[in-house]
Protein backbone atom coordinates (compact mmCIF):
# COMPACT_ATOMS: atom_id res chain seq x y z
CA UNK A 1 0.00 0.00 0.00
CA UNK A 2 1.26 3.40 -0.76
CA UNK A 3 -0.23 5.88 2.04
CA UNK A 4 -0.62 10.03 0.77
CA UNK A 5 -1.31 12.45 3.14
CA UNK A 6 -3.86 14.85 0.99
CA UNK A 7 -3.42 18.23 2.72
CA UNK A 8 -7.24 20.25 2.50
CA UNK A 9 -6.71 24.61 3.51
CA UNK A 10 -9.95 25.22 5.30
CA UNK A 11 -11.45 22.21 4.26
CA UNK A 12 -10.92 22.28 0.96
CA UNK A 13 -8.53 20.42 -1.48
CA UNK A 14 -5.99 22.51 -3.72
CA UNK A 15 -4.12 21.61 -7.10
CA UNK A 16 -1.42 20.13 -4.63
CA UNK A 17 -3.42 17.80 -3.08
CA UNK A 18 -5.13 16.15 -6.39
CA UNK A 19 -1.45 15.65 -7.89
CA UNK A 20 -0.15 14.19 -4.47
CA UNK A 21 -3.26 11.69 -4.70
CA UNK A 22 -2.33 11.09 -9.03
CA UNK A 23 1.34 10.57 -7.81
CA UNK A 24 0.62 8.34 -5.17
CA UNK A 25 -1.56 5.85 -7.52
CA UNK A 26 0.72 6.12 -10.20
CA UNK A 27 3.39 4.85 -7.57
CA UNK A 28 1.12 2.65 -6.31
CA UNK A 29 0.78 0.60 -10.03
CA UNK A 30 4.88 1.07 -10.18
CA UNK A 31 4.80 -1.22 -7.20
CA UNK A 32 1.57 -3.66 -8.48
CA UNK A 33 -0.60 -1.96 -4.95
CA UNK A 34 -3.15 0.33 -4.14
CA UNK A 35 -3.13 3.69 -2.86
CA UNK A 36 -5.27 5.03 0.19
CA UNK A 37 -5.19 9.07 1.05
CA UNK A 38 -4.98 10.21 4.53
CA UNK A 39 -7.03 13.68 5.46
CA UNK A 40 -6.45 15.66 8.68
CA UNK A 41 -9.02 17.56 10.02
CA UNK A 42 -12.05 18.91 8.83
CA UNK A 43 -12.49 18.22 5.20
CA UNK A 44 -15.30 18.76 2.28
CA UNK A 45 -16.00 16.06 0.49
CA UNK A 46 -12.47 13.78 1.36
CA UNK A 47 -14.47 10.63 -0.54
CA UNK A 48 -13.75 12.74 -4.02
CA UNK A 49 -10.12 11.76 -3.59
CA UNK A 50 -11.07 8.59 -4.87
CA UNK A 51 -11.42 10.24 -8.24
CA UNK A 52 -7.85 11.13 -8.34
CA UNK A 53 -7.16 7.16 -7.74
CA UNK A 54 -6.92 6.25 -3.69
CA UNK A 55 -8.91 2.98 -3.12
CA UNK A 56 -9.36 4.06 0.17
CA UNK A 57 -9.52 7.35 2.32
CA UNK A 58 -8.81 7.43 6.50
CA UNK A 59 -9.81 10.88 7.94
CA UNK A 60 -8.40 11.64 11.43
CA UNK A 61 -11.00 14.57 13.08
CA UNK A 62 -11.24 16.28 16.53
CA UNK A 63 -10.01 19.22 17.84
CA UNK A 64 -6.42 17.75 18.34
CA UNK A 65 -5.38 18.29 14.63
CA UNK A 66 -7.59 21.90 13.57
CA UNK A 67 -4.44 23.23 13.33
CA UNK A 68 -1.04 22.09 12.35
CA UNK A 69 1.89 20.65 14.71
CA UNK A 70 4.62 19.02 12.72
CA UNK A 71 4.44 16.41 15.74
CA UNK A 72 1.18 16.04 15.96
CA UNK A 73 0.71 15.50 12.02
CA UNK A 74 3.83 13.50 11.85
CA UNK A 75 2.22 11.13 14.40
CA UNK A 76 -1.42 10.45 12.69
CA UNK A 77 1.07 9.78 9.15
CA UNK A 78 2.52 7.75 10.95
CA UNK A 79 0.06 5.27 12.42
CA UNK A 80 -1.84 5.83 9.38
CA UNK A 81 0.75 4.27 7.43
CA UNK A 82 0.87 1.39 10.02
CA UNK A 83 -2.48 0.69 9.96
CA UNK A 84 -2.66 0.10 6.39
CA UNK A 85 0.44 -1.45 5.94
CA UNK A 86 1.60 1.05 3.73
CA UNK A 87 5.61 1.56 3.21
CA UNK A 88 5.58 4.39 1.10
CA UNK A 89 4.44 8.01 1.97
CA UNK A 90 4.14 10.65 -0.29
CA UNK A 91 3.07 14.24 0.46
CA UNK A 92 3.43 17.72 -1.27
CA UNK A 93 6.55 19.67 -0.99
CA UNK A 94 4.48 22.17 0.44
CA UNK A 95 5.26 24.39 3.37
CA UNK A 96 3.59 21.62 5.37
CA UNK A 97 4.68 18.67 3.30
CA UNK A 98 8.69 20.52 4.68
CA UNK A 99 7.71 20.19 8.11
CA UNK A 100 6.95 16.50 7.68
CA UNK A 101 9.38 14.89 5.37
CA UNK A 102 11.98 15.04 7.58
CA UNK A 103 10.27 13.95 10.56
CA UNK A 104 8.39 11.21 9.16
CA UNK A 105 11.81 9.89 8.21
CA UNK A 106 13.49 9.85 11.22
CA UNK A 107 10.30 8.36 12.96
CA UNK A 108 10.35 5.59 10.46
CA UNK A 109 13.90 5.66 10.01
CA UNK A 110 13.35 5.59 6.36
CA UNK A 111 15.17 6.91 3.50
CA UNK A 112 13.56 9.90 1.83
CA UNK A 113 13.48 12.12 -1.48
CA UNK A 114 12.11 15.65 -0.92
CA UNK A 115 11.12 17.83 -3.50
CA UNK A 116 10.52 15.05 -6.37
CA UNK A 117 9.71 15.38 -10.39
CA UNK A 118 8.62 12.24 -11.65
CA UNK A 119 7.07 8.96 -10.59
CA UNK A 120 9.26 6.10 -9.14
CA UNK A 121 10.91 3.24 -10.75
CA UNK A 122 11.25 -0.02 -8.79
CA UNK A 123 14.21 -2.65 -8.94
CA UNK A 124 13.23 -5.20 -5.78
CA UNK A 125 12.41 -3.35 -2.84
CA UNK A 126 14.12 -0.04 -3.76
CA UNK A 127 12.58 2.66 -5.53
CA UNK A 128 14.72 5.28 -7.42
CA UNK A 129 13.28 8.75 -7.93
CA UNK A 130 14.44 12.14 -9.58
CA UNK A 131 14.49 15.46 -8.21
CA UNK A 132 16.31 18.98 -9.04
CA UNK A 133 19.40 19.86 -6.96
CA UNK A 134 21.68 23.11 -6.97
CA UNK A 135 17.99 25.24 -7.45
CA UNK A 136 16.75 23.67 -10.64
CA UNK A 137 20.33 23.46 -12.13
CA UNK A 138 20.77 19.80 -12.36
CA UNK A 139 18.55 16.24 -11.48
CA UNK A 140 19.61 13.47 -9.19
CA UNK A 141 18.21 10.19 -9.37
CA UNK A 142 17.61 9.29 -5.74
CA UNK A 143 17.58 5.79 -4.32
CA UNK A 144 15.89 5.22 -1.28
CA UNK A 145 17.29 1.70 0.04
CA UNK A 146 15.30 1.58 3.20
CA UNK A 147 11.98 -0.75 4.38
CA UNK A 148 10.10 2.69 4.67
CA UNK A 149 10.37 5.37 2.09
CA UNK A 150 9.13 9.15 2.15
CA UNK A 151 8.62 10.99 -0.99
CA UNK A 152 7.52 14.67 -1.51
CA UNK A 153 6.31 15.99 -4.78
CA UNK A 154 7.01 18.95 -5.96
CA UNK A 155 4.24 21.47 -7.09
CA UNK A 156 2.90 21.46 -10.64
CA UNK A 157 5.48 18.37 -11.89
CA UNK A 158 2.62 15.74 -12.85
CA UNK A 159 -1.04 16.76 -14.36
CA UNK A 160 -3.60 15.58 -12.03
CA UNK A 161 -5.64 12.52 -13.66
CA UNK A 162 -9.18 11.52 -12.97
CA UNK A 163 -8.99 7.54 -12.62
CA UNK A 164 -11.46 6.78 -10.33
CA UNK A 165 -14.62 6.88 -8.63
CA UNK A 166 -15.66 8.40 -5.06
CA UNK A 167 -15.17 6.58 -1.97
CA UNK A 168 -16.47 6.33 1.13
CA UNK A 169 -14.48 7.71 4.10
CA UNK A 170 -13.63 5.57 7.19
CA UNK A 171 -12.57 8.43 9.91
CA UNK A 172 -9.35 7.15 11.99
CA UNK A 173 -8.51 7.95 15.82
CA UNK A 174 -5.00 6.97 16.46
CA UNK A 175 -3.15 8.27 19.75
CA UNK A 176 -1.80 11.58 19.19
CA UNK A 177 0.24 13.86 21.17
CA UNK A 178 -0.39 17.43 22.63
CA UNK A 179 0.61 20.05 20.53
CA UNK A 180 3.63 21.94 21.44
CA UNK A 181 3.38 24.42 18.76
CA UNK A 182 0.35 27.07 18.81
CA UNK A 183 -1.34 28.58 15.80
CA UNK A 184 -2.27 32.29 16.78
CA UNK A 185 -2.69 34.04 13.62
CA UNK A 186 -2.73 32.68 9.51
CA UNK A 187 -2.67 35.73 7.41
CA UNK A 188 -2.96 34.88 3.43
CA UNK A 189 -2.92 37.30 0.06
CA UNK A 190 -6.87 37.42 -1.19
CA UNK A 191 -8.01 36.59 -4.46
CA UNK A 192 -4.89 35.76 -6.49
CA UNK A 193 -3.05 32.54 -6.25
CA UNK A 194 0.10 32.27 -4.34
CA UNK A 195 2.92 32.55 -6.33
CA UNK A 196 4.48 28.59 -5.70
CA UNK A 197 0.63 27.40 -6.46
CA UNK A 198 0.71 29.76 -9.39
CA UNK A 199 0.74 28.49 -13.58
CA UNK A 200 0.59 31.75 -14.78
CA UNK A 201 3.29 34.24 -13.54
CA UNK A 202 4.44 37.54 -14.92
CA UNK A 203 7.23 39.28 -13.27
CA UNK A 204 9.21 42.76 -13.00
CA UNK A 205 12.82 43.62 -11.69
CA UNK A 206 15.04 46.63 -11.64
CA UNK A 207 14.09 47.37 -15.27
CA UNK A 208 10.71 48.77 -13.97
CA UNK A 209 12.56 51.78 -12.03
CA UNK A 210 10.59 52.31 -9.73
CA UNK A 211 7.11 51.36 -7.73
CA UNK A 212 4.86 53.49 -9.25
CA UNK A 213 5.04 51.88 -12.83
CA UNK A 214 4.08 48.38 -11.48
CA UNK A 215 1.05 49.29 -13.91
CA UNK A 216 2.13 47.40 -16.56
CA UNK A 217 2.92 44.22 -15.08
CA UNK A 218 -0.41 44.24 -12.93
CA UNK A 219 -2.80 45.17 -15.98
CA UNK A 220 -1.04 42.06 -17.99
CA UNK A 221 -1.68 39.83 -14.87
CA UNK A 222 -4.42 40.78 -14.51
CA UNK A 223 -5.33 39.87 -18.77
CA UNK A 224 -4.01 36.77 -18.18
CA UNK A 225 -5.00 35.54 -14.47
CA UNK A 226 -1.62 35.50 -13.01
CA UNK A 227 0.17 36.08 -10.23
CA UNK A 228 3.08 38.60 -10.37
CA UNK A 229 6.72 38.07 -8.92
CA UNK A 230 9.94 40.15 -8.94
CA UNK A 231 13.20 39.88 -8.95
CA UNK A 232 15.19 40.46 -5.46
CA UNK A 233 16.82 43.74 -5.84
CA UNK A 234 12.97 45.20 -6.53
CA UNK A 235 11.95 43.30 -2.84
CA UNK A 236 15.04 44.18 -1.12
CA UNK A 237 14.36 48.23 -1.69
CA UNK A 238 10.70 47.64 -0.78
CA UNK A 239 8.93 48.36 -4.40
CA UNK A 240 7.20 44.65 -3.67
CA UNK A 241 6.28 42.79 -1.20
CA UNK A 242 9.13 40.06 -0.07
CA UNK A 243 6.98 37.29 -0.46
CA UNK A 244 6.98 38.04 -4.13
CA UNK A 245 10.96 37.41 -4.49
CA UNK A 246 11.74 34.97 -6.48
CA UNK A 247 14.85 33.04 -7.41
CA UNK A 248 18.07 31.14 -5.02
CA UNK A 249 16.66 32.89 -1.70
CA UNK A 250 12.80 33.58 -2.55
CA UNK A 251 10.48 31.18 -3.71
CA UNK A 252 11.17 28.81 -6.19
CA UNK A 253 8.32 28.53 -8.53
CA UNK A 254 7.79 26.38 -12.12
CA UNK A 255 4.46 27.56 -13.75
CA UNK A 256 3.24 26.69 -16.80
CA UNK A 257 4.20 30.26 -18.04
CA UNK A 258 6.58 33.09 -16.64
CA UNK A 259 6.85 36.27 -18.23
CA UNK A 260 9.80 38.47 -16.95
CA UNK A 261 10.31 42.14 -17.96
CA UNK A 262 13.21 44.25 -17.22
CA UNK A 263 14.72 41.02 -15.22
CA UNK A 264 18.69 40.66 -16.69
CA UNK A 265 18.42 36.81 -15.80
CA UNK A 266 21.18 36.14 -13.39
CA UNK A 267 22.22 32.73 -12.00
CA UNK A 268 20.02 33.06 -8.92
CA UNK A 269 16.93 34.79 -10.53
CA UNK A 270 16.97 32.03 -13.27
CA UNK A 271 17.73 28.74 -9.71
CA UNK A 272 13.86 30.06 -8.84
CA UNK A 273 11.99 30.06 -12.47
CA UNK A 274 14.18 27.73 -14.60
CA UNK A 275 11.91 24.96 -14.10
CA UNK A 276 9.12 27.13 -15.75
CA UNK A 277 7.79 24.76 -18.57
CA UNK A 278 7.25 28.55 -21.06
CA UNK A 279 9.79 31.31 -20.24
CA UNK A 280 9.09 34.77 -21.91
CA UNK A 281 11.71 37.70 -21.74
CA UNK A 282 11.36 41.15 -22.26
CA UNK A 283 14.04 43.59 -22.30
CA UNK A 284 15.69 46.32 -24.27
CA UNK A 285 18.97 44.96 -24.25
CA UNK A 286 19.74 41.79 -26.42
CA UNK A 287 23.00 40.94 -24.79
CA UNK A 288 20.79 40.02 -21.35
CA UNK A 289 21.26 36.81 -19.94
CA UNK A 290 18.15 35.84 -19.51
CA UNK A 291 17.66 35.03 -23.40
CA UNK A 292 19.68 32.01 -23.19
CA UNK A 293 17.14 30.46 -20.76
CA UNK A 294 14.38 31.87 -22.80
CA UNK A 295 11.69 30.18 -24.96
CA UNK A 296 9.99 33.16 -26.39
CA UNK A 297 12.37 36.73 -26.55
CA UNK A 298 10.98 40.61 -27.49
CA UNK A 299 14.04 42.93 -27.67
CA UNK A 300 12.65 46.12 -26.54
CA UNK A 301 11.22 49.36 -24.19
CA UNK A 302 9.12 46.92 -21.58
CA UNK A 303 6.76 50.06 -21.23
CA UNK A 304 5.94 49.84 -24.86
CA UNK A 305 6.35 45.69 -25.36
CA UNK A 306 4.01 45.44 -22.07
CA UNK A 307 0.93 47.16 -22.66
CA UNK A 308 0.80 45.91 -26.24
CA UNK A 309 1.02 42.50 -25.04
CA UNK A 310 -2.03 43.01 -22.60
CA UNK A 311 -3.79 44.42 -25.79
CA UNK A 312 -2.97 40.94 -28.16
CA UNK A 313 -4.19 38.75 -24.80
CA UNK A 314 -7.27 40.61 -24.13
CA UNK A 315 -8.05 40.44 -28.13
CA UNK A 316 -7.03 36.93 -27.79
CA UNK A 317 -9.17 36.19 -25.03
CA UNK A 318 -12.49 38.09 -26.34
CA UNK A 319 -11.76 36.17 -29.54
CA UNK B 1 20.45 31.20 26.07
CA UNK B 2 22.28 27.57 24.33
CA UNK B 3 22.15 28.42 20.72
CA UNK B 4 22.87 25.98 18.12
CA UNK B 5 23.69 27.16 14.45
CA UNK B 6 23.84 24.25 12.27
CA UNK B 7 25.66 24.85 9.31
CA UNK B 8 26.82 22.81 6.08
CA UNK B 9 28.79 23.89 3.09
CA UNK B 10 27.54 24.60 -0.65
CA UNK B 11 29.00 25.41 -3.84
CA UNK B 12 28.88 29.24 -4.59
CA UNK B 13 25.93 30.45 -6.07
CA UNK B 14 26.68 31.49 -9.54
CA UNK B 15 28.80 27.92 -9.94
CA UNK B 16 28.14 26.87 -13.44
CA UNK B 17 27.52 22.91 -12.53
CA UNK B 18 29.19 20.17 -14.13
CA UNK B 19 28.96 16.90 -14.08
CA UNK B 20 31.62 13.71 -13.86
CA UNK B 21 32.27 11.96 -17.28
CA UNK B 22 29.96 8.98 -16.44
CA UNK B 23 27.51 11.13 -14.62
CA UNK B 24 27.80 9.63 -11.34
CA UNK B 25 28.51 12.98 -9.42
CA UNK B 26 29.13 16.57 -9.69
CA UNK B 27 32.66 17.83 -11.30
CA UNK B 28 33.99 19.45 -8.42
CA UNK B 29 37.45 20.80 -10.28
CA UNK B 30 37.15 24.77 -9.71
CA UNK B 31 33.97 24.95 -7.53
CA UNK B 32 34.07 27.45 -5.07
CA UNK B 33 32.65 26.27 -1.41
CA UNK B 34 30.78 28.62 0.70
CA UNK B 35 28.34 28.42 3.74
CA UNK B 36 24.79 27.85 2.99
CA UNK B 37 23.09 30.87 2.53
CA UNK B 38 20.15 30.47 4.67
CA UNK B 39 22.47 28.99 7.57
CA UNK B 40 24.42 32.16 7.28
CA UNK B 41 22.42 35.35 7.02
CA UNK B 42 19.59 34.13 8.24
CA UNK B 43 19.78 31.55 11.16
CA UNK B 44 23.53 32.28 12.31
CA UNK B 45 22.66 36.23 12.30
CA UNK B 46 19.50 35.71 14.56
CA UNK B 47 21.27 33.72 17.03
CA UNK B 48 23.96 36.14 17.37
CA UNK B 49 20.98 38.89 17.60
CA UNK B 50 19.39 36.60 20.49
CA UNK B 51 22.80 36.98 22.30
CA UNK B 52 23.23 39.69 22.08
CA UNK B 53 20.29 40.69 23.39
CA UNK B 54 19.47 38.31 26.11
CA UNK B 55 23.18 36.66 26.60
CA UNK B 56 24.57 33.09 26.59
CA UNK B 57 26.40 31.11 23.74
CA UNK B 58 26.20 30.49 20.22
CA UNK B 59 27.92 27.16 18.97
CA UNK B 60 28.40 26.33 15.64
CA UNK B 61 27.94 22.54 14.48
CA UNK B 62 28.88 21.13 10.64
CA UNK B 63 29.19 17.28 9.72
CA UNK B 64 31.48 17.29 7.14
CA UNK B 65 35.35 16.41 6.44
CA UNK B 66 38.30 18.96 7.15
CA UNK B 67 37.70 20.78 4.71
CA UNK B 68 34.66 22.77 6.02
CA UNK B 69 36.86 23.98 8.57
CA UNK B 70 37.02 27.42 6.47
CA UNK B 71 33.08 27.67 6.30
CA UNK B 72 33.18 27.12 10.11
CA UNK B 73 36.09 29.51 10.56
CA UNK B 74 34.24 31.95 8.96
CA UNK B 75 30.48 31.64 11.24
CA UNK B 76 33.34 31.70 14.31
CA UNK B 77 34.33 35.37 12.66
CA UNK B 78 30.86 36.37 11.99
CA UNK B 79 30.89 36.25 15.87
CA UNK B 80 30.20 32.64 16.97
CA UNK B 81 31.53 31.54 20.32
CA UNK B 82 32.73 27.94 19.30
CA UNK B 83 32.10 24.99 17.09
CA UNK B 84 31.70 21.43 16.91
CA UNK B 85 32.99 19.66 13.95
CA UNK B 86 31.37 15.82 13.29
CA UNK B 87 34.29 14.29 11.42
CA UNK B 88 32.53 12.39 8.80
CA UNK B 89 32.24 12.27 5.12
CA UNK B 90 28.90 10.41 5.54
CA UNK B 91 26.38 11.51 3.04
CA UNK B 92 22.12 10.56 3.38
CA UNK B 93 20.25 13.90 5.30
CA UNK B 94 19.43 11.37 7.71
CA UNK B 95 22.51 9.86 8.54
CA UNK B 96 23.80 13.78 9.20
CA UNK B 97 20.52 14.73 11.33
CA UNK B 98 21.14 11.67 13.21
CA UNK B 99 25.14 13.20 13.89
CA UNK B 100 23.25 16.89 14.66
CA UNK B 101 20.91 15.26 16.93
CA UNK B 102 24.24 13.63 19.25
CA UNK B 103 25.54 16.37 19.70
CA UNK B 104 22.37 18.89 20.07
CA UNK B 105 21.20 17.73 23.35
CA UNK B 106 20.80 20.78 26.09
CA UNK B 107 20.29 23.34 23.69
CA UNK B 108 17.23 26.01 24.21
CA UNK B 109 16.98 26.61 19.79
CA UNK B 110 18.80 24.76 17.17
CA UNK B 111 18.63 26.55 14.29
CA UNK B 112 18.70 25.27 10.60
CA UNK B 113 18.40 27.05 7.08
CA UNK B 114 15.35 26.26 5.38
CA UNK B 115 17.15 24.58 2.86
CA UNK B 116 20.81 23.48 1.54
CA UNK B 117 20.88 25.28 -1.76
CA UNK B 118 22.84 22.22 -3.22
CA UNK B 119 20.65 19.51 -2.34
CA UNK B 120 17.79 21.47 -1.54
CA UNK B 121 15.70 18.95 0.75
CA UNK B 122 14.19 21.20 3.19
CA UNK B 123 14.47 18.28 6.14
CA UNK B 124 17.34 17.56 8.21
CA UNK B 125 16.90 20.50 10.40
CA UNK B 126 13.03 18.48 10.87
CA UNK B 127 14.62 15.11 11.38
CA UNK B 128 16.79 16.74 14.07
CA UNK B 129 13.51 17.46 15.67
CA UNK B 130 11.85 14.44 15.58
CA UNK B 131 15.21 12.64 17.22
CA UNK B 132 15.49 15.02 19.84
CA UNK B 133 11.26 14.89 20.33
CA UNK B 134 11.17 19.14 19.96
CA UNK B 135 9.20 20.95 18.04
CA UNK B 136 10.35 22.36 14.54
CA UNK B 137 8.89 25.26 12.47
CA UNK B 138 9.79 25.20 9.44
CA UNK B 139 10.81 28.58 7.08
CA UNK B 140 10.77 31.02 9.59
CA UNK B 141 11.34 34.72 8.43
CA UNK B 142 10.57 36.01 11.64
CA UNK B 143 11.72 35.09 15.65
CA UNK B 144 11.21 37.50 18.50
CA UNK B 145 11.80 35.67 22.16
CA UNK B 146 9.74 36.79 25.24
CA UNK B 147 11.56 34.64 28.41
CA UNK B 148 11.44 31.38 27.35
CA UNK B 149 8.38 31.61 24.69
CA UNK B 150 9.50 32.60 20.68
CA UNK B 151 6.68 33.94 18.60
CA UNK B 152 7.65 32.87 15.02
CA UNK B 153 6.30 34.11 11.19
CA UNK B 154 6.65 30.64 9.04
CA UNK B 155 6.15 31.63 5.46
CA UNK B 156 3.20 29.43 3.74
CA UNK B 157 1.86 29.49 0.15
CA UNK B 158 0.83 32.86 -0.21
CA UNK B 159 0.92 33.95 2.98
CA UNK B 160 2.48 33.80 6.45
CA UNK B 161 1.33 31.93 10.09
CA UNK B 162 2.40 33.29 13.60
CA UNK B 163 3.05 30.31 16.00
CA UNK B 164 4.10 30.26 19.45
CA UNK B 165 6.40 28.02 20.61
CA UNK B 166 8.52 27.48 24.42
CA UNK B 167 12.14 26.32 24.05
CA UNK B 168 13.83 23.85 23.39
CA UNK B 169 12.94 23.80 20.01
CA UNK B 170 14.18 23.75 16.25
CA UNK B 171 14.03 26.41 13.37
CA UNK B 172 14.39 26.98 10.23
CA UNK B 173 15.36 30.31 8.49
CA UNK B 174 14.28 32.21 5.68
CA UNK B 175 14.65 35.35 4.24
CA UNK B 176 13.36 38.32 6.73
CA UNK B 177 14.66 36.70 9.62
CA UNK B 178 17.92 39.26 10.10
CA UNK B 179 20.15 40.85 7.47
CA UNK B 180 23.82 39.25 6.62
CA UNK B 181 26.51 40.11 8.58
CA UNK B 182 29.90 40.90 6.73
CA UNK B 183 32.95 39.26 8.97
CA UNK B 184 35.39 42.66 10.08
CA UNK B 185 38.86 42.32 10.58
CA UNK B 186 38.75 41.83 14.50
CA UNK B 187 36.64 39.30 13.96
CA UNK B 188 38.24 37.13 11.43
CA UNK B 189 41.85 37.49 14.07
CA UNK B 190 39.35 35.92 16.74
CA UNK B 191 38.19 32.92 14.97
CA UNK B 192 41.62 31.95 15.02
CA UNK B 193 41.64 31.34 18.62
CA UNK B 194 37.89 30.35 18.90
CA UNK B 195 37.22 26.41 19.74
CA UNK B 196 36.61 24.03 16.98
CA UNK B 197 36.55 20.66 18.49
CA UNK B 198 36.20 17.65 16.27
CA UNK B 199 34.32 15.16 17.15
CA UNK B 200 33.48 11.47 15.78
CA UNK B 201 30.13 10.15 14.49
CA UNK B 202 28.33 7.33 15.30
CA UNK B 203 26.91 4.76 13.59
CA UNK B 204 24.19 5.15 11.52
CA UNK B 205 22.88 3.94 8.06
CA UNK B 206 23.05 5.37 5.23
CA UNK B 207 19.06 5.69 3.93
CA UNK B 208 19.70 6.89 0.19
CA UNK B 209 21.91 6.70 -3.04
CA UNK B 210 22.79 9.17 -5.44
CA UNK B 211 24.24 6.94 -8.53
CA UNK B 212 23.14 9.23 -11.57
CA UNK B 213 22.96 12.99 -12.11
CA UNK B 214 21.25 14.76 -14.95
CA UNK B 215 21.72 18.29 -16.38
CA UNK B 216 18.43 20.12 -17.99
CA UNK B 217 17.87 19.91 -21.74
CA UNK B 218 19.93 22.18 -23.49
CA UNK B 219 17.16 25.21 -24.24
CA UNK B 220 16.61 25.16 -27.73
CA UNK B 221 17.49 29.07 -29.36
CA UNK B 222 15.26 31.98 -27.95
CA UNK B 223 12.75 32.92 -30.84
CA UNK B 224 12.48 36.48 -30.92
CA UNK B 225 9.65 38.10 -31.97
CA UNK B 226 8.75 41.45 -33.05
CA UNK B 227 8.33 44.22 -30.46
CA UNK B 228 5.68 45.12 -32.31
CA UNK B 229 3.90 42.17 -33.40
CA UNK B 230 2.47 41.23 -29.95
CA UNK B 231 0.09 39.27 -31.15
CA UNK B 232 2.30 36.66 -32.89
CA UNK B 233 3.94 36.54 -29.13
CA UNK B 234 0.05 35.67 -27.91
CA UNK B 235 -0.11 32.75 -31.41
CA UNK B 236 2.70 31.31 -30.57
CA UNK B 237 1.62 30.84 -26.28
CA UNK B 238 -1.73 29.59 -27.44
CA UNK B 239 -1.09 27.49 -30.45
CA UNK B 240 2.57 26.34 -30.14
CA UNK B 241 3.46 26.15 -26.28
CA UNK B 242 -0.17 26.07 -25.11
CA UNK B 243 0.40 27.46 -21.98
CA UNK B 244 -2.35 30.43 -22.96
C1 LIG C 1 23.83 34.80 -3.02
C2 LIG C 1 22.92 35.58 -3.89
C3 LIG C 1 21.59 35.22 -3.96
C4 LIG C 1 20.70 35.91 -4.80
N1 LIG C 1 19.41 35.50 -4.88
C5 LIG C 1 18.59 36.10 -5.78
C6 LIG C 1 17.24 35.67 -5.95
O1 LIG C 1 16.76 34.77 -5.26
N2 LIG C 1 16.46 36.28 -6.88
C7 LIG C 1 16.91 37.31 -7.66
O2 LIG C 1 16.14 37.81 -8.49
N3 LIG C 1 18.18 37.76 -7.49
C8 LIG C 1 19.02 37.19 -6.57
N4 LIG C 1 20.28 37.66 -6.42
C9 LIG C 1 20.64 38.90 -7.13
C10 LIG C 1 21.06 38.64 -8.58
O3 LIG C 1 22.43 38.33 -8.61
C11 LIG C 1 20.82 39.91 -9.42
O4 LIG C 1 21.52 40.99 -8.85
C12 LIG C 1 19.36 40.30 -9.55
O5 LIG C 1 18.58 39.18 -9.94
C13 LIG C 1 19.21 41.41 -10.58
O6 LIG C 1 17.88 41.90 -10.57
P1 LIG C 1 17.26 42.55 -11.86
O7 LIG C 1 17.41 41.63 -13.01
O8 LIG C 1 15.88 43.00 -11.50
O9 LIG C 1 18.13 43.88 -12.05
P2 LIG C 1 19.28 44.20 -13.10
O10 LIG C 1 20.33 43.17 -13.10
O11 LIG C 1 19.66 45.61 -12.81
O12 LIG C 1 18.57 44.12 -14.50
C14 LIG C 1 17.63 45.05 -14.98
C15 LIG C 1 17.33 44.66 -16.42
O13 LIG C 1 16.30 45.48 -16.92
C16 LIG C 1 16.57 45.82 -18.29
N5 LIG C 1 15.84 47.06 -18.57
C17 LIG C 1 16.04 48.29 -18.04
N6 LIG C 1 15.14 49.17 -18.53
C18 LIG C 1 14.34 48.49 -19.38
C19 LIG C 1 13.22 48.84 -20.17
N7 LIG C 1 12.72 50.08 -20.20
N8 LIG C 1 12.66 47.87 -20.93
C20 LIG C 1 13.13 46.60 -20.94
N9 LIG C 1 14.19 46.21 -20.19
C21 LIG C 1 14.78 47.14 -19.41
C22 LIG C 1 18.06 45.96 -18.33
O14 LIG C 1 18.54 45.76 -19.67
C23 LIG C 1 18.52 44.85 -17.37
O15 LIG C 1 18.74 43.63 -18.06
C24 LIG C 1 21.17 37.01 -5.57
C25 LIG C 1 22.50 37.38 -5.47
C26 LIG C 1 23.38 36.69 -4.64
C27 LIG C 1 24.81 37.11 -4.58
N1 LIG D 1 26.38 18.61 6.83
C1 LIG D 1 25.64 19.44 7.60
N2 LIG D 1 26.16 19.90 8.77
C2 LIG D 1 25.43 20.74 9.57
N3 LIG D 1 24.20 21.18 9.25
C3 LIG D 1 23.65 20.74 8.09
C4 LIG D 1 24.33 19.86 7.21
N4 LIG D 1 23.53 19.61 6.15
C5 LIG D 1 22.39 20.32 6.35
N5 LIG D 1 22.46 21.01 7.53
C6 LIG D 1 21.44 21.94 8.09
O1 LIG D 1 20.16 21.54 7.63
C7 LIG D 1 19.55 22.58 6.85
C8 LIG D 1 18.66 21.99 5.78
O2 LIG D 1 19.40 21.16 4.92
P1 LIG D 1 18.71 20.28 3.78
O3 LIG D 1 17.70 19.42 4.43
O4 LIG D 1 19.84 19.50 3.15
O5 LIG D 1 18.09 21.26 2.80
C9 LIG D 1 20.73 23.42 6.37
O6 LIG D 1 20.33 24.75 6.06
C10 LIG D 1 21.67 23.36 7.58
O7 LIG D 1 21.23 24.26 8.61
Amino acid sequence: MVLVFAEATNGKFKKAAHEAVTYAKKTAEVLGTDCCALTIGEVEDAGQLGVFGASKVLNVGGPGVAKFDSQVYTAAIAAAAKEVGAKVIVLSHNSTGKNLVGRLAARLLAGSAPGVNAVPTANGDQLTVRKAVFSGKAYADVTLTTEYKVISLAGNSIPVEESGAAVAVESFSPELPAAKTKVIETKRVEGTTPLPEAELVVSGGRGLKGPENWGVIEDLAEALGATTACSRPVADVGWRPHHEHVGQTGVAIRPNLYIAAGISGAIQHLAGVNNSKTIVVVNKDPEAPFFKAADYGVVGDLFEVLPKLTEAIKEHKAG
Amino acid sequence: MKLLVCVSKTPETTTKIQLTADQSDLDKSGVQYIMNPYDEWYALVRALELKEAVGGTVTILNVGAADNDTVIRKGLAIGADDAIRVNTDGGSSLYIAKQIAEQAAGYDIIFFGKETIDYNGSEVGAMVAEFLGLPYVGDASNLEMNGNQATVTRDIEGGVEVVEVETPFAVSAAKGMAEQRIPNMRGIMMAKRKPLNVVEPVDFPETTQVNHYELPAEKTAVKLIDPDNMEELVRLLHEEARVI
